[in-house]
């Protein structure tokens, strides 16, 4: 156990945890995204699909604090990673200038907040419930959560549905360097491989992007209603 | 004074045997009672420091750069020796030997060699146990190549940064004992004095270069490998700290400096640019194999080289020795250059150059074959001079690259002043008046690792470990000395740079010291030497203190010291009368320029004392049992 | 050529340090860029300043000392090279020349553009090499090394330590130096015993160190001036986790 904890606590170990709760949070990202995109199949389809979900009770609380933990530990490591950064590279150049690093990578640890903020957010606001009770007590024409009539009432408000739009630009630019990055981390990459790898992460982030921003699109122009 | 080199008796090829079953040895529970002083953290310094520690001995290692790894062994690029015979073609230790010999136009001590050629099988399998990434066949097996215009493949070499990789080696080896303690390394110190207690070397006097604190470390034993002194021209291919000062500060203590007119060119290096210039690039000899070189025949001839037909070119090597042509031995292509030049006949910036062309080889093997084999060095050549050797010659010229002279050391690498040893280019022992390719890696290793580790301990088991302490009161006089020596260099307040003096005394060196001497040249030398040097502690302007990272006061401590080696330097060439290896005297030539040795009279090692007038000269005579005295003939 | 210079001054570890900006007159464009500081820093002691501390020895690249950030890039514009091999026939009349030292905290800064790097010969003091005594090697040929794993160690090796990547980092990370040096000797059979202790011994003296933690933004390979890999840090992922998985099982 205390080996582990040394390892935990050092630079490698650190950035590996980060790459395993990455992946994982990221496969919750694509199953959560997969779900979403139910919304262009109708409200029955959409309903049906949330029903399934809260059936599930015990296993459903379960997966949602093992992602919470996760969630947790990513942040923790980040927040560590980052703060132990700033002190190595305290006083930037009088003149700086990047040779290769992209705005996704330097801003990583912003947008990582950011979208941090968001799920806080998007907590309070469709799954608690905080922000607007109602939504909690719509009802669907077979007695379900209307989980398709929340959502496009929720986008028909503007202003959350571009929040949720700038949210997701966000959450993809830090996976169009994380997903590269990751590779890397978990020593999964070589020259050969290399010119592909670096795409991947960009090339998914457009991907997700795409898949969670159509929806308050759709909603803002009327496709959805 | 006797110089005696304590060869042991019997046939060469058991001399180092017997030495080694006959030497002393320090009781393991002892040695760590012993401490022991490395100034420089070379292949030799750093091997040695390195092979002390594993021993178990107490070992101070200084340098003056940053860190241990940068020890200008670094730079060296084209590969190492050793008498494998990995590759079948015949080489043998004897053959090894031979060609050392010989190479170094027999002014080098026979034994010595011999053992030099021993050794040098061990060395390849240390770096390789080590982790030296030496290059491979598809086998796995080890690669060779030929250098130096040696007829067997014996040299090993991690593409062209084997002196890095081999001195990465030492310097990992060194790191080991660093962190178990046995050795503490000291870099940014540099060595000012050597202490002398009642005839034997105790210790060192040094300047912490960042604190400018100066310090005495007492030791049982001192071992120098401070490296060459090659920027006593000011110019060379070394690095720029090089420097003659550890070495220098000895002699003045009383150990004797051997042979320091022997000094080597290196025929291609890219030439000046300007007076700016503060090094002179080496590009790998291997250039020559493809590389045609030439002047125009006229002189004073502007053209481009593009616009000077065949028949008005001159491929002077090609025509005076047609057997080896563009490959002629390192000395006698250099000569063949400045000959050109002389008459007027140089290309380039302040007419110092010859071609290097490629135009035929580019024909011949079109340009693939030529950027597979040349890339790298054609791109140097570019990101220094501008210019694209696809297109047009090369220019090249020749340049100081090694010293072979050094402190006086006897067969256990012992100088005269008992406990002080040398090593590495910093000794005089191996190369005679010239050095051969690759050798000077192989030397440095050889004295660090296997040589000194066995010769060290006759001396040490005849004295009590902790004999003198710092509180001894030479170790006072000389920290004295040191401390008066840069306040009387901070406090001249004069008019010109240390640089702009070790400029004018590297021009001088070179014009009359240089790759030909005739005794004119040297006598006005002996002259304007102490002049420059005189002018330099009235007008020398060192700014800042000495209590902190002063490059100003590093560089005109060093500066200082060349000035007066310099003159010990012309005083050796001009006292032998012969042309040998890297000394050439323009009166002893052949009538086809072809340098004449004297074997008769100059069959000696020229061993100088200091005494702060006119140097006393000590002659250790050079037997040779083994190898006949021949002519070296090239054409 | 005339050039404006603005160069990092600091007296020495403790002051505070700022720029000064030098009017830079008849500069030639065959000055190598340290030639350039050298004939600035003459200038200087002539009119009786403090000259201008910056390492340096080799002058050819290999010995990695020199270490200055031009414009923001450490070891400047040119790839693959180091500031010492650079020449001013990169610049053009008129350009402004930013001059600063590595900046990273395990680097801390000496005096003007001199930091002192003694961190990186403490990462291979903890187990940057193969314990072998002098004597104690079998012969060269009894070990083979297939040949592409020979290059490969090679590549790594290469390394000057000269400690641009750390410099470059925008996290001061040195985990391309580190990496070079455990992807060296885990690509030869030589290195295999100690293989899992060297990796992590040198990560925890590099943490030791206050470097930053690599987020991969290979700003490293770009400024190294023997431009080694990032490849090679995921190799020193791999062997962290190999070796870490091995010491729990
Ligand atoms: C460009 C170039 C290419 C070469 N290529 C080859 C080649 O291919 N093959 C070959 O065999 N040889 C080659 N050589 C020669 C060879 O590299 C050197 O002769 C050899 O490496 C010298 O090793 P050394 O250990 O004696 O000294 P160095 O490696 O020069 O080490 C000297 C050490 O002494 C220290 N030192 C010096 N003065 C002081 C002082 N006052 N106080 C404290 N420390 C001090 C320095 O810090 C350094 O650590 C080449 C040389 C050059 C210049
Ligand atoms: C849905 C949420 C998130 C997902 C899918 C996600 C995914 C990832 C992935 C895949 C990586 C790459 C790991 C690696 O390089 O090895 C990563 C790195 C990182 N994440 Fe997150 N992350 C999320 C949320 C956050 C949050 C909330 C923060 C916090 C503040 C954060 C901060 C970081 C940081 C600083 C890095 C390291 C940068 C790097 O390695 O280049 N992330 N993330
Ligand atoms: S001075 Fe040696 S690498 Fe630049």
């Amino acid at each position: 156990m205390k080996q582990i904890a040394h390892w935990y606590l050092s630079s490698i170990g650190a950035k590996l945890v980060m790459a395993v709760t990455g992946v994982l949070l990221f496969g919750f990202v694509l199953g959560h995204m997969t779900g979403n995109l139910l919304m262009f199949a109708g409200p029955d389809a959409m309903n049906a699909y949330a029903h399934f979900l809260q059936e599930k009770g015990m296993l459903l609380l379960a997966v949602r604090a093992g992602l919470l933990a996760i969630f947790a530990v990513h942040i923790a490591s980040a927040i560590r990673v980052h703060r132990q950064n700033r002190a190595a590279r305290p006083e930037p150049y009088a003149v700086s200038s990047y040779l290769v690093t992209t705005y996704a990578a330097r801003t990583i640890f912003v947008s990582g907040l950011i979208v941090l903020a968001f799920v806080i957010y998007h907590l309070l606001h469709y799954t608690l419930g905080v922000t607007n009770p109602e939504f909690l007590r719509m009802l669907d024409p077979q007695g379900r959560r209307d989980v398709y009539g929340m959502v496009i009432t929720g986008f028909t408000n503007r202003a959350v549905a571009l929040s949720y739009i700038v949210a997701m630009l966000l959450l993809s630019s830090h996976l169009s360097h994380g997903l590269t990055s990751l590779f890397q981390t978990l020593g999964l990459h070589g020259p050969k491989f290399k010119p592909l790898v670096n795409k991947v992460g960009p090339a998914v982030a457009i991907v997700i992007f795409i898949g969670f921003a159509s929806i308050p699109l759709a909603v803002l122009s009327g496709r959805l209603n | 004074m006797k110089l005696d080199a304590k060869i042991p008796s019997g046939p060469m090829a058991g001399k180092w045997e017997k030495r080694k079953f006959e030497g002393k040895l320090v009781n393991p529970s002892n040695k760590r009672k012993y401490n022991i002083i490395v100034v420089g953290s070379g292949l030799a310094g750093g091997g040695a420091a390195a092979s002390l520690g594993e021993l178990g001995y107490n070992v101070d290692c200084f340098c003056f750069q940053d860190s241990s790894r940068r020890a200008h062994s670094i730079a060296a690029q084209g590969g190492i020796n050793a008498a494998k015979n990995y590759q079948n073609d015949g080489d043998s230790v004897y053959r090894l030997f031979y060609d050392t010999v010989k190479g170094g136009d027999f002014r080098s001590r026979e034994a010595n060699v011999h053992r030099l050629a021993e050794v040098s099988a061990a060395i390849i399998d240390q770096c390789v146990a080590m982790g030296v990434p030496f290059a491979r066949e598809y086998g796995g097996t080890l690669a060779n190549r030929s250098f130096g215009g040696a007829q067997v493949s014996r040299t090993f070499y991690a593409r062209g940064q084997t002196g890095q990789q081999l001195l990465l080696g030492v310097y990992s080896a060194l790191s080991r004992q660093i962190g178990a303690g046995q050795v503490r390394m000291h870099p940014r110190t540099e060595m000012l004095d050597l202490v002398v207690v009642d005839g034997h070397a105790k210790g060192i006097v040094t300047r912490d270069l960042i604190t400018g604190k100066i310090e005495s470390w007492a030791a049982d034993a001192v071992v120098l490998a401070t490296g060459g002194y090659g920027p006593v021209f000011y110019l060379s291919t070394n690095a720029v700290g090089n420097n003659v000062t550890a070495a220098y500060r000895a002699h003045k203590k009383g150990a004797l400096f051997a042979n320091p007119c022997y000094t080597q060119i290196h025929p291609t290096c890219i030439p000046l640019s300007g007076d700016h210039q503060s090094k002179l690039t080496l590009m790998s000899e291997s250039l020559r194999n493809d590389g045609r070189i030439w002047v125009p025949k006229k002189q004073g001839d502007t053209r481009t080289p593009g616009d000077i037909p065949d028949a008005e070119r001159d491929y002077y090597l090609e025509r005076m020795y047609p057997s080896f042509g563009n490959l002629a031995p390192r000395d006698i292509s250099s000569r063949a250059a400045k000959r050109a030049c002389d008459e007027g006949r140089g290309v380039g910036p302040g007419r110092l150059g010859v071609y290097l062309d490629f135009r035929d080889a580019l024909s011949r093997l079109g340009d693939d074959t030529i950027r597979q084999r040349y890339d790298n060095l054609f791109d140097m050549y570019e990101r220094i001079t501008g210019e694209n050797a696809y297109n047009m010659p090369m220019r090249i010229y020749p340049a100081i690259h090694y010293t072979m002279g050094g402190l006086w050391v006897d067969y256990d690498l012992m100088s005269n002043v008992p406990g002080l040893y040398v090593l590495g280019e910093a000794n005089f022992s191996d190369h005679g008046a010239n050095r051969l390719g690759a050798s000077a890696l192989m030397q440095g290793l050889a004295d660090g690792c296997f040589v000194i580790p066995y010769t060290i301990a006759e001396y040490l088991a005849g004295t009590a470990p902790g004999e003198v302490g710092t509180d001894h009161d030479e170790f006072k006089k000389s920290q004295n000395e040191v401390s008066d020596r840069i306040r009387a260099l901070l406090s001249v307040n004069g008019k010109r740079s240390a640089t702009s003096f070790h400029r004018e005394l590297g021009l001088l060196m070179w014009e009359k010291c240089g790759m030909a001497r005739n005794e004119a040249g040297l006598k006005s030398a002996l002259e304007m030497i102490p002049a420059l040097r005189e002018e330099f502690w009235e007008n020398v302007k060192v700014t800042g203190s000495g209590n902190d990272l002063n490059s100003e006061l590093e560089r005109a401590g060093r500066v200082a010291d060349f000035l007066e080696f310099g003159e010990l330097l012309v005083t050796d060439a001009i006292t032998r009368e012969e042309s040998c290896g890297g000394h050439f005297r323009e009166e002893y030539q052949t009538e086809e320029g072809e340098a004449m040795r004297d074997d008769e009279n100059f069959s000696f090692v020229g061993a100088w004392e200091y005494t702060g007038e006119t140097p006393i000269l000590h002659k250790e005579n050079l037997e040779f049992e083994e190898v006949h005295l021949a002519v070296r003939s090239y054409k | 050529m005339i050039l404006t210079l603005r160069i990092w001054r600091q007296k020495h570890a403790r002051d505070k340090g700022r720029f000064e900006t030098y009017e830079m007159k008849g500069v030639s464009p065959d000055m190598s860029f340290l030639e350039m500081l050298d004939v600035l820093s003459d200038s200087l002691v002539d009119r009786g300043e403090d000259a201008l501390t910056f390492d340096n020895d080799c002058r050819e690249g290999i010995c990695g000392m020199c270490s200055l950030t031009i414009n923001g890039v450490p070891h400047g514009p040119d790839q693959g090279g180091t500031v010492c091999q650079l020449h001013m026939r990169r610049y053009k009349e008129g350009d402004t020349i930013t001059i600063e030292p590595w900046r990273v905290s395990p680097f801390p800064v000496l005096k003007d553009l001199a930091v002192d790097r003694s961190a990186f010969d403490r990462i291979i003091q903890a187990g940057g090499y193969i314990t072998t005594n002098a004597g104690s090697a079998v012969d060269a040929n009894a070990i083979l090394v297939p040949r592409a794993d020979a290059e490969t160690a090679m590549d790594a090796a290469a390394c000057i330590g000269c400690g641009a990547c750390a410099a470059s980092c925008p996290n001061g990370s040195a985990m391309l130096f580190v990496a070079a040096k455990v992807s060296h000797l885990a690509h030869l059979p030589q290195g295999a015993p100690e293989r899992a202790q060297r990796v992590l011994s040198m990560v925890s003296q590099m943490d030791q160190e206050g470097f930053g933690n690599c987020t991969n933004h290979s700003e490293c390979e770009a400024v190294c001036p023997k431009e080694i890999n990032v490849s090679h840090i995921a190799k020193i992922n791999r062997e962290f986790i190999r070796a870490a998985v091995k010491s729990i099982f």
